[in-house]
């Protein structure tokens, strides 16, 4: 098949939706489709063959920060150029209301069109004057897809209609790091719990509710505490010989949490909820960390009930510390949660993940059928088209 | 006199303002229209090869005797009723998506899978059974567009949707097997290897 996608930001500047059509273009020629990316782009220098460079991007305060896109007569131009040219299967546009090169695309395009809402916009921007002139251009979109429960939600209740869910695909073999943390002991147990201490719903407080029980089956024990917010005060409520045994990392960065979770024997998830799709816990497999969670729908879903990781009642600080203390005294218990969790983790690689977009494309589009370029709403098209006695 | 001239241009141009927001609503209807009869047309397509799969893996002898002539009779009934109305469709394919639901449970398709021709089979009825799903939610959402583009006073007062029936929904239960979500069914039409790209990654 040959897809066209267009990011709307960008495609220099790091972020969100541009690496999620970054990694989307990878694993569809991955499987064989052809890819065509039109996006922003400052520099053209760097670009890999598939980008297409859709113009400077200037930059726009818009959704609460400063945005990088294109708008404007050359912009539209090339939008046009390029789905023409393109010969496209099915048009993909990401962040369809981001007045960039999305938008243009909508409404220079007719045909198979499958557009990807990333994040959730507040229902004012929604309804404002803008949109109603984007709504001819929305109907367009045959298929509609949603990153998460929240993007999904926005769409169904302020714009109407329906989505379907595609969360992003985890690049497993980004966590495939081999180097540990220093200033952990090999030599000692330890636990690691990540995620913001200030948040409830990430639940340290379950964990450090449950650490003088752990701390007098495992004395040795080391415990790590990674994520931004300071998390003082409920620490200093602990016991002092079980604060001796805690180190607060404050927030680390994402290479360092790859070698956090090799440096440790379990993590801890003891999430409260909140947690849609526990792409943490997808993460940790990755990373082949032994993985200690509560119970919430989403967390049993990728520990596939149980069998690649162990679980405890939410809330449940003795059933946390039950499963810790069980996980850290058998090393055999440990290998095979991680083996299992080796290979459950490939059906949240983004090179399973496609499949589920390449199953929309194929259900808004009939067989033999092309995007084209649609003439409606410009006079200037229409005179030249109809110049040439219809042809194209 | 001046003042009825300036009456008369300005009923002329409210006229022709109103005339192109017409045309352009009756060019929206039109183009829902279109987009719910292809999305139609999509999920007529994947419901057939549901159904075509389904025929395969009970003439298979892959299933015990007992669900396979369940799946036959479940498929034929949805195969056949192509040209009835969409009612009686709706209720045969929601049918096959019972029986499947009950032949397809964890255990049975672990078996089906140990035999050498079950697992492409299993794949392609978990592909066609989520584009059924898929393409049923794209139906939908445009059937709900274009109710509301319709029923709004306007367009329903000038008719512009012409003669067109009212579009319906399409209703009708398409859970796909419980145990072909919970096995690890393989993938087909897909190939396993990765380009070099894939792990350097498109930007590093």
């Amino acid at each position: 098949m040959r897809v066209g996608l267009v990011c709307p930001y960008a495609w220099d500047v790091p972020g969100g939706v541009r690496s999620h059509v970054a990694d989307l273009a990878v694993a569809l020629q991955a499987h064989g489709h052809d890819v065509s990316v039109l996006a922003p782009v400052e520099d053209a220098e760097t670009l890999p063959p598939w980008v297409v460079d859709g113009g400077r991007p200037i930059a726009v305060r818009y959704n609460g920060s400063i945005a990088r896109l294109s708008i404007g007569v050359s912009a539209t131009r090339k939008v046009r150029g390029w789905i023409r040219s393109g010969d496209f299967d099915v048009l993909h546009v990401h962040e369809p209301v981001a007045p960039s090169l999305s938008l243009l695309a909508l409404w220079a395009a007719r045909g198979p069109i499958v557009a990807t809402w990333h994040s959730s916009h507040d229902r004012s921007r929604i309804l404002s004057a803008g949109y109603a002139v984007a709504q001819t251009a929305m109907e367009k979109v045959r298929g509609r897809i949603a990153v998460s429960e929240e993007a999904r939600r926005t769409l169904v209740t302020h714009v109407g209609g329906d989505a379907v869910l595609i969360p992003n695909g985890v690049r497993v073999s980004a966590f495939a790091s081999r180097e540990r943390l220093p200033g952990v002991d090999p030599a000692r147990p330890a636990l690691l719990f990540l995620g913001r201490v200030d948040e409830p719903r990430k639940g340290l407080a379950v964990l450090l509710a449950s650490l003088p029980t752990i701390v007098e089956a495992v004395p040795d024990v080391q415990v790590l505490i990674a994520g931004p917010g300071s998390a003082d005060d409920s620490l200093a409520e602990l016991p002092e010989e079980v604060r001796a045994r805690i180190t607060v990392l404050g927030r680390i960065s994402d290479e360092d949490k790859v070698r956090a979770l090799r440096s440790v024997d379990v993590y801890v998830a003891p999430h409260t909820g909140g947690e849609s799709f526990g792409i943490v816990l997808v993460e940790a497999l990755a990373a082949q960390a032994a993985v200690v969670a509560s119970d919430l729908p989403a967390f049993r879903r990728v520990l596939d009930d149980g069998a690649c990781g162990m679980l405890f009642p939410n809330q449940d600080e003795q059933g946390l510390a039950d499963q810790v203390v069980l996980a850290l005294g058998d090393a055999g218990l440990r290998a095979r949660m991680v083996a299992a969790g080796d290979a459950r983790v490939r059906i949240f690689d983004w090179d399973r993940v496609v499949d589920d977009v390449i199953a929309v494309y194929d259900s808004v589009r009939l067989p033999e059928e092309k995007v084209t370029e649609d003439l409606r709403g410009q006079i200037v098209g229409r005179l030249s088209r109809s110049g040439r006695g219809g042809g194209g | 006199m001046s003042g009825a001239w300036l009456l008369v241009i300005a009923a002329v141009v409210l006229l022709a303002v109103f005339g192109l927001y017409l045309s352009m609503t009756a060019g929206r209807i039109d183009h829902l229209h279109r987009r719910i009869d292809t999305t139609q047309l999509a999920l007529d397509s994947h419901l057939l090869r549901r159904s075509a799969v389904s025929t395969e893996l009970a003439t298979s002898l892959l299933l015990d005797p007992a669900s396979s002539l369940l799946l036959a009779e479940a498929a034929h009934q949805a195969r056949t009723s192509v040209d009835a109305d969409a009612q009686e469709r709706t209720q045969a394919e929601s049918a096959l998506t019972a029986t499947l639901g009950a032949v397809l449970t964890p255990e049975d398709v672990d078996e089906v899978l140990d035999s050498p021709e079950g697992p492409l089979m299993l794949a392609e009825l978990a592909a066609a059974c989520r584009r059924v799903q898929l393409s049923r939610t794209f139906l939908n959402d445009a059937v709900r567009a274009c109710r509301q583009l319709r029923s709004q006073r306007i367009a329903a007062a000038f008719r512009l949707a012409g003669h067109t029936p009212w579009p319906q929904s399409w209703e009708m239960d398409d859970t796909v097997p419980e145990g072909l979500i919970s096995r690890d069914i393989p993938r087909m039409g897909t190939s396993n290897e990765r380009p070099a790209s894939w792990d350097a990654g498109p930007d590093e």
